[in-house]
């Protein structure tokens, strides 16, 4: 199948969706392409931590100062997907006492709201917090729902301009003729069938993948140094604010709030394949070793998975590759050096200037399509849809429990997600085709994200949708064990104490009772090895 | 005032209520041995009912589980299940299997090849002895009978469809229909169990049946959830097919399932009346390895008990049931401190593919035993004369992954009873 668009958006991230939401905002309708589906990056692999900058002001002014500006702008036009928790940044003995004592003029130098506060106040507050502590600082950041916005960016896009969104897209090639893109070659990564896409600009927005579809297109300017970061989930909220350790960046030394767990990170190794990015042991064990010294509870808390992204650091020219010293800030490549009239790129930068990112390359394309429209994103609320709000925790539970309808089943019981979400994020969910996979209408809802990590919900999903016709074949059984190998590689690093009968269980269920271990990931019939 | 503890004599101490702990317990009543039983729930109620002896290997279905077991030692040094000559499996397994018959669940005996059973999800697996309630399903399977798959509204995680679209290519005759089950066709939520329990009355049966005549059509044969009764399922089953007019069977559900149940509730309740001291529900707390003797101390609400024993049985199974536990710096058997040999660290514990046919080396870790079954310690040594063990908690085993599961609980309890037997003078 063949697609024509006035703009072709490369990467699914909050970036790409940004960039598709600002364009149609304009008037542009574009496409927007992943190969493998929203937030399948770093989009959906970081700590949801909206930053005030704070973590940034010690060491790059400019970047804390677009943080703050970002922050306060997502909070004004998407409240719905942020919660304003307030972060802290606290050190303990044995910090580096030059650090503490200059963070506060940093803030200030890039604008950010920083106020000093008592150990005793915040260890009142906040009960986690070590006794160690020796300083403590509030800043205002918070905590935002990177799934959410996603969604929400891609249905407003839709609704504003006709925009869509085609997961399992891989670009695989361009025809270049005359200094312009004329097409994209695509192809499915599920069906592995052909698709052409033509448009009159292209934008490359594909993250950690940004080097290699840039020279797809023959341009060779875009060099981003892949750092991999491991964050684990903790089964509780431990603390009521975002809690940054008060100093120099390292392993394990922010502790993110979101909804009733938390999330600790970040490891930073330099890695350099993408395709065995998952979240190992040994970084696990780094972060809760470094996080215990913050939050002592940490060392005996019960985590319930662990996953990994990759930040696409830009590297600049003769940098040292060491990731947590590349610049967090972002550019837009023209390519126009490059002999490229209609091609970009946005690389670099972080989840909370994504708008940011995405107005300046909507200003480059849309000053290229002759379109005169200002930016809107600044001030103009994303709306927030009713039907992607399903990835909030308790949403669906409400949703459910209003209606009072007893033969909407619970089908995911840790998260209460009934039958009724499933079938509305399989109609209306951006993204939702005819065979969606579980992974897909997870990364749409609650479904798999509670304490048995899908071992449960999956069996009950897949049989809900082998009734409602949406699987006639094997290949239901194939997805829903492409589902359960995905969110082992999340819970396998953090297999231990009570995680371990869980897993166990899975195995029990998976292999003895499914036999999925006996098929392979099209749901035929395995090949012995 | 702390009074004195109470205390119970007896042969052997059997700890743990999974399927190797009842096997080793109907053995020890066979050779009238006197049995304290001690455990918790256990996982004895995830299992789908059928007892599998060995399945597969790597991946690959087993036809001849005895040649399979006979090779076994060579692909798999130290498996429990190569440890033992065949006519020990063969023996434990066929008087297990009757044991539990006469108790009211039959079970069609191991035979000398394995048969394809029926999972929920419409894919086949291996196994060697299936409970009478579900063996006209593998027999429909074999001989391709028309069949139709009946479920119910408000059945969650078992769909008809399902089973049918993935069997199609096998199994043409297939279809599938979709009734209400009397008094539970509200819409809400359906349980096995209450289904289960309800079938237990003739009149919900008799309602049941006239809604299955009417979507049987020209199929032979019907297949259902596994719900004909959690106290009685062969009579339950039997009055069903009578009812109904054609061979029905049972197919395995997810958890809470009422195969495990069954076995469960039937033991507990079957076996003190022949002679068993069960103390279900209780967990014990305290070991004391003494020259002549094993006590286990347990609390219940009047205080503290102690276990005396002259030999005990191992039988607490793995993480699930509590028999191991695993820590961020190793695994541990959890009530005695005995050696669990295991990989070197957590990293190696599992495969990056969860689904990798290799299994995962975790799997394989567990308790290091002698040739009588008695566990070692770090010196390879036995580490009490009269302590024996059953089971999952085993090293050099993947039980789920091999399909070995009621082979190597029921033939490594009968081993484990051949000692205590031995100590006994029995």
């Amino acid at each position: 199948m063949n697609f024509d668009a006035d703009v072709l958006v490369i990467g699914g991230g909050v970036t790409g969706c940004g960039i598709l939401r600002d364009l149609a905002l304009r008037g542009i309708r574009g496409i927007l392409i992943d190969r493998g589906d929203l937030n399948s990056g770093a989009s959906g692999g970081n700590h949801g931590l909206l930053h005030s900058g704070g973590r940034y002001a010690s060491s790059d002014t400019e970047t804390a100062a677009e943080c703050r500006i970002e922050g306060e702008i997502l909070k004004r036009t998407a409240p719905q997907a942020i919660d304003a928790c307030g972060g802290l940044f606290v050190a303990v003995e044995g910090d580096d006492e030059g650090f503490i004592a200059r963070f506060a003029a940093r803030c200030a130098a890039a604008g950010i709201d920083c106020a000093p506060l008592a150990v005793d106040e915040v260890r009142r507050s906040e009960p986690a917090i070590s006794e160690r502590a020796i300083a403590a600082y509030a800043v205002p950041d918070a905590t935002v729902d990177p799934f959410r916005l996603t969604i929400e960016q891609v249905a407003d896009a839709r609704r504003l301009a006709d925009s869509l969104f085609l997961p399992h897209t891989e670009v695989t090639g361009f025809d270049i003729d005359g200094g312009r893109i004329r097409a994209a070659r695509c192809r499915d990564t599920r069906s592995g069938e052909a698709r052409i896409i033509r448009a009159r600009q292209y934008v490359n927005a594909a993250g950690a993948w940004s080097m290699a579809v840039a020279r797809l297109a023959g341009c060779d300017d875009v060099r981003v140094l892949w750092s991999k970061g491991t964050l684990v989930i903790a089964n509780t909220r431990l603390t009521r604010r975002v809690v940054n350790r008060l100093r120099t960046p390292g392993d394990g030394d922010i502790l993110v709030p979101g909804g009733t767990v938390s999330l600790l990170g970040t490891t930073s190794d330099t890695v350099a394949d993408l395709d065995v990015i998952r979240p190992t042991p040994e970084e696990v064990d780094r972060n809760i070793e470094e996080g215990s010294v913050l939050i002592p509870a940490l060392a005996h808390t019960r985590f319930i998975r662990a996953f990994a992204g990759v930040r696409p650091l830009l590297l600049p020219t003769g940098g040292d590759g060491d990731g947590r010293k590349a610049s967090r800030g972002f550019t837009l490549f023209d390519h126009v050096a490059q002999g490229l009239g209609n091609f970009a790129t946005i690389a670099g930068g972080k989840l909370t200037t994504f708008r940011l990112m995405a107005e300046r390359t909507g200003d480059l394309v849309a000053a290229r399509l002759g379109n005169r429209e200002p930016c809107r994103t600044a001030t103009e609320p994303l709306p927030a849809l009713e039907r992607s709000s399903w990835t909030e925790p308790g949403h669906s539970a409400r949703t459910w429990f209003a209606a009072k309808n007893p033969a909407d089943s619970i089908l995911c019981e840790c998260e209460m997600v009934p039958k009724s979400t499933v079938d509305a994020v399989l109609e209306m969910a951006p993204g939702a085709e005819p065979q969606m996979p579980l992974r897909a209408i997870g990364v749409r809802s609650r479904i798999g994200k509670g304490t048995c990590q899908g071992s449960f919900c999956a069996i009950r999903v897949t049989s809900h949708l082998y009734d409602r016709g949406t699987y006639g074949g094997r290949e239901g059984l194939g997805l829903m064990r492409d589902f359960l190998a995905e969110r082992y590689k999340g819970t396998r690093p953090v297999l231990w104490g009570p995680q371990m009968p869980q897993a166990e269980l899975a195995e029990t269920l998976h292999c003895g009772l499914l036999g999925l271990d006996l098929i392979d990931a099209r749901g035929q019939d395995g090949e012995p090895r | 005032m702390n009074p004195e503890p109470r205390r119970i004599t007896t042969d052997v101490a059997i700890v743990g209520t999974g399927l190797a702990g009842f096997a080793a317990a109907v053995f020890c009543l066979d050779r009238g041995i006197a049995a304290v039983q001690l455990g918790h729930a256990g996982a004895l109620t995830y299992t789908t009912g059928y007892f599998d002896l060995l399945g597969y290997d790597r991946g690959r279905s087993i036809d001849d589980p005895w040649r399979a077991l006979a090779d076994l030692g060579a692909t798999w040094p130290g498996h429990p299940l190569a440890r033992l000559p065949r006519s020990t499996i063969e023996q434990a397994f066929r008087r297990f299997a009757e044991a539990i018959g006469d108790l009211g669940i039959a079970y069609v005996p191991p035979g000398a090849t394995n048969v394809r059973a029926l999972l929920p999800t419409g894919l086949a697996k291996t196994t060697s002895s299936i409970p009478r309630t579900m063996a006209a399903g593998a027999a429909a399977l074999a001989e391709k009978k028309r069949t139709v798959i009946v479920d119910f509204i408000g059945l969650v995680g078992f769909s008809a469809k399902e089973f049918v679209t993935n069997f199609a290519a096998d199994w043409p005759g297939l279809s599938s229909a979709h009734i209400g089950f009397p008094d539970l066709d509200g819409g809400a939520e359906a349980y096995p169990e209450v289904m289960a329990r309800a079938l237990e009355v003739r009149a919900t049966r008799e309602r049941l049946a006239a809604r299955i005549r009417a979507v049987v059509g020209d199929a032979d044969c019907v297949g259902l959830p596994a719900v004909l009764g959690v106290h009685a399922p062969d009579r339950v089953h039997a009055a069903m097919e009578e009812l109904v007019g054609v061979p029905i069977f049972e197919i395995p559900t997810m958890p809470p399932a009422v195969p495990g149940l069954r076995l469960r509730e039937l033991l507990e309740q079957a076996m003190p009346a022949r002679g068993l001291r069960l103390v279900s529900q209780h967990k014990a707390t305290r070991v004391d390895l003494r020259p002549d003797r094993i006590d286990f101390g347990y609390r219940d609400n009047f205080g503290e008990v102690v276990i005396e024993a002259r030999t005990a049985i191992l039988a607490t199974g793995r993480f699930l049931s509590g028999g191991l536990v695993a820590e961020r710096s190793g695994l541990r058997e959890t009530l005695i401190g005995l050696p669990v040999e295991q990989p070197a660290g957590r990293g190696d514990w599992h495969r990056d593919d969860c689904f990798d046919v290799r299994g995962h080396p975790i799997n394989r870790s567990g308790v290091v035993v002698d040739d009588d079954f008695r566990p070692l310690d770090h010196d390879g040594v036995p580490v009490h004369p009269g302590l024996f063990a059953a089971g999952a908690i085993l090293a050099g085993q993947d039980w789920v992954r091999q399909r070995c599961g009621a082979g190597l609980a029921i033939a490594t309890a009968w081993r484990a009873v051949d000692g205590v037997a031995r100590m006994s003078g029995r």
